[in-house]
């Protein structure tokens, strides 16, 4: 994280008075978010009579929530697969165009990310309806006969969420492909290497860690967005996500909500350490 | 040139073109309707007009929740701005074990899910005695603002020569002197960087919001959403612009400040 010059003399690490500067932010942050994530942790495995596993019994035992939880992955899936399509070429369009196009580009990547999602959202809505933008633009290009209501559709959804998520997805690959020396490919070229033989081999190897956080950051925010399910798919589709957040406000069903939110956060942690292992594995490789 | 080179050229031209359209595709999408008379969102709007903005003062609600989203906004980023400052001095300059897991910590709250963290904020401040809807709102909203200012000064200290305090005090400033004098303006972009996206997301915040809210006191994103589904016209539109007008000024700043490039750095 930071490169600093070889320690002078410190006796012992603990003593450095600096330290201090730390502790009002640490202890804020253990006071009212760490001890209430252990505590809802805990409470999720705490029944009338101690500690059980009931509730998670329980909630894989009930088929619906086999099909909201395969619901969740598959809308993840889709979306982080959509977004790195897109997201991956647009990243090597970002680094490797002129001052003006890539002025365009970055503000059309990073002003979209400073409004909310549910002003986003909302614009979908409209772009999703049957006499909305894609609507409109499928049936002009000949791929539809006629006008198709895409909004409360999964397809919808995708595109929607992939719309808001696409950013996460550029920016980590655009990271690490403008260090990228273009002459690299040449090089190959000039050795003798097809496009493909020095994509494969150079390219594509060194963009990887770009790739695996894209990926963490992008499939990571699908599984546990809340508010564009709920704007552009409705109630009848049910995410670990939504359910959760139903479970508190509407249904008042504190212990299904609790074993829903543990499994979410268990999904986010094991994509953030999962991610930042292979990151740094994949740096140590190249 | 070859031909698969050329194809691949285009394709990724193709795609960037693709990129910006699809991006922008919302917002222009909201200003267009927020300009329209038609109340059923028609595309393109059949006449231009500014009833929706007239009807965005009438609409009960709305003003009220602004004033709570920016006064929440403002002073967690002010608490936040504080904490976390103090918080990435000690961390560049402090040479303690477990510095690394602080500054995970310290950044964790962006990529846990809102939603289960609002959850565990609802029941913990519950089992705590906080009740009152502002200081939870205020109290929550720390925690969504604090990892967007310790990142970013995080790595604007670790770019700082820290010996220019040394070379200000040799040449006569006192300590408190030294750190107002070079310190603070090298260091400025970066507050204000982070302080303006911090307070955005606050601004935008809507899962963690959800479960500090009753009905007396909204934040700006519940009471749209609330708006969204019970009235869908083009009012939410209206006031949908305003934030991308905000979101643009924002961005504005920020390239003055530190330019563009600095600021799509991830």
């Amino acid at each position: 994280m930071t490169t600093r010059a070889a320690p002078s003399s410190a006796p012992s690490p603990w003593r450095d008075p600096v330290i201090l500067l730390a502790v009002p932010a640490v202890i804020y942050l253990l006071v009212v978010y760490a001890y209430p994530l252990l505590w809802l942790l805990m409470k999720s495995f705490t029944g009338p009579s101690g500690l059980t596993i009931q509730p998670y019994i329980s909630f894989m035992s009930d088929p619906f929530n086999w099909r909201v939880v395969g619901n969740t992955l598959r809308v993840a899936a889709w979306v982080t697969l959509f977004c790195f399509v897109i997201g991956y070429p647009a990243a090597f369009a970002l680094a490797r165009a002129g001052a003006v196009v890539q002025i365009v580009m970055l503000v059309s990547i990073i002003l979209p990310l400073s409004i909310g999602a549910v002003v986003k959202a909302f614009a979908w809505q409209i772009v999703l309806r049957r006499d909305g933008v894609v609507s409109q633009l499928l049936v002009g290009l000949g791929i539809w006969d006629t006008p198709q209501r895409l909004l409360f559709t999964e397809t919808g959804l995708v595109l929607g969420a992939a719309n808001i998520f696409l950013p996460f997805m550029i920016l980590p690959i655009y990271s690490v492909v403008k260090l990228i020396d273009p002459r690299l490919s040449e090089a190959g070229a000039t050795l003798g290497a097809t496009p493909l033989y020095s994509f494969t081999r150079v390219t594509l190897p060194l963009t990887l860690p770009g790739i695996v956080s894209g990926v963490a950051f992008v499939f990571s925010m699908s599984v546990s967005m809340f508010v564009i399910p709920s704007l552009l798919i409705g109630d009848r589709f049910q995410t670990l996500a939504t359910l959760t957040g139903r479970s508190f406000l509407l249904m008042r069903n504190e212990q299904l909500g609790s074993t829903t939110a543990v499994i979410l956060l268990t999904l986010a942690v094991a994509i953030v350490v999962g991610s930042t292992w292979l990151a740094r594995r994949l740096g140590g490789s190249t | 040139m070859t031909a698969t080179e050329r194809l691949t050229r285009y394709f990724i031209w193709f795609i960037a073109a693709f990129t910006v359209v699809f991006l922008m595709t919302p917002l222009l999408v909201t200003i267009a309707v927020s300009f329209g008379s038609s109340t059923v969102f028609t595309l393109p709007p059949p006449d231009w007009s500014l009833r929706w903005y007239q009807k965005l003062a009438n609409t009960r609600g709305l003003l009220p929740a602004l004033m709570v989203s920016l006064q929440v906004a403002a002073i967690s980023t002010a608490i936040a701005m504080v904490l976390g400052t103090l918080c990435a001095i000690a961390l560049v300059r402090g040479r303690f074990p477990g510095r690394e897991a602080i500054s995970t910590f310290l950044i964790s709250p962006l990529m846990l899910p809102g939603l289960v963290i609002g959850i565990a904020m609802l029941q913990g401040f519950k089992a705590m005695g906080l009740r009152d809807v502002y200081a939870s709102l205020f109290v929550a909203h720390v925690v969504i603002t604090l990892p967007y200012v310790v990142r970013t000064v995080v790595g604007a200290l670790s770019l700082f020569d820290f010996s220019l305090i040394d070379a200000a005090r040799t040449l006569g400033c006192n300590y408190p002197m030294a750190l107002m004098r070079v310190l603070v303006p090298a260091l400025a972009p970066a507050f204000l960087t982070s302080g303006m996206f911090a307070f955005l997301a606050s601004m935008d915040n809507y899962p963690i919001s959800i479960f500090f809210t009753d009905a007396w006191t909204k934040t700006l994103p519940i009471q749209m959403l609330q708006y969204v589904e019970e009235t869908p016209d083009p009012t939410i539109a209206a006031i949908s612009a305003g934030l991308v007008l905000l979101a643009i000024l924002v961005l504005i700043i920020g390239d003055r400040l530190v330019g563009l490039r600095k600021l799509a750095d991830f």
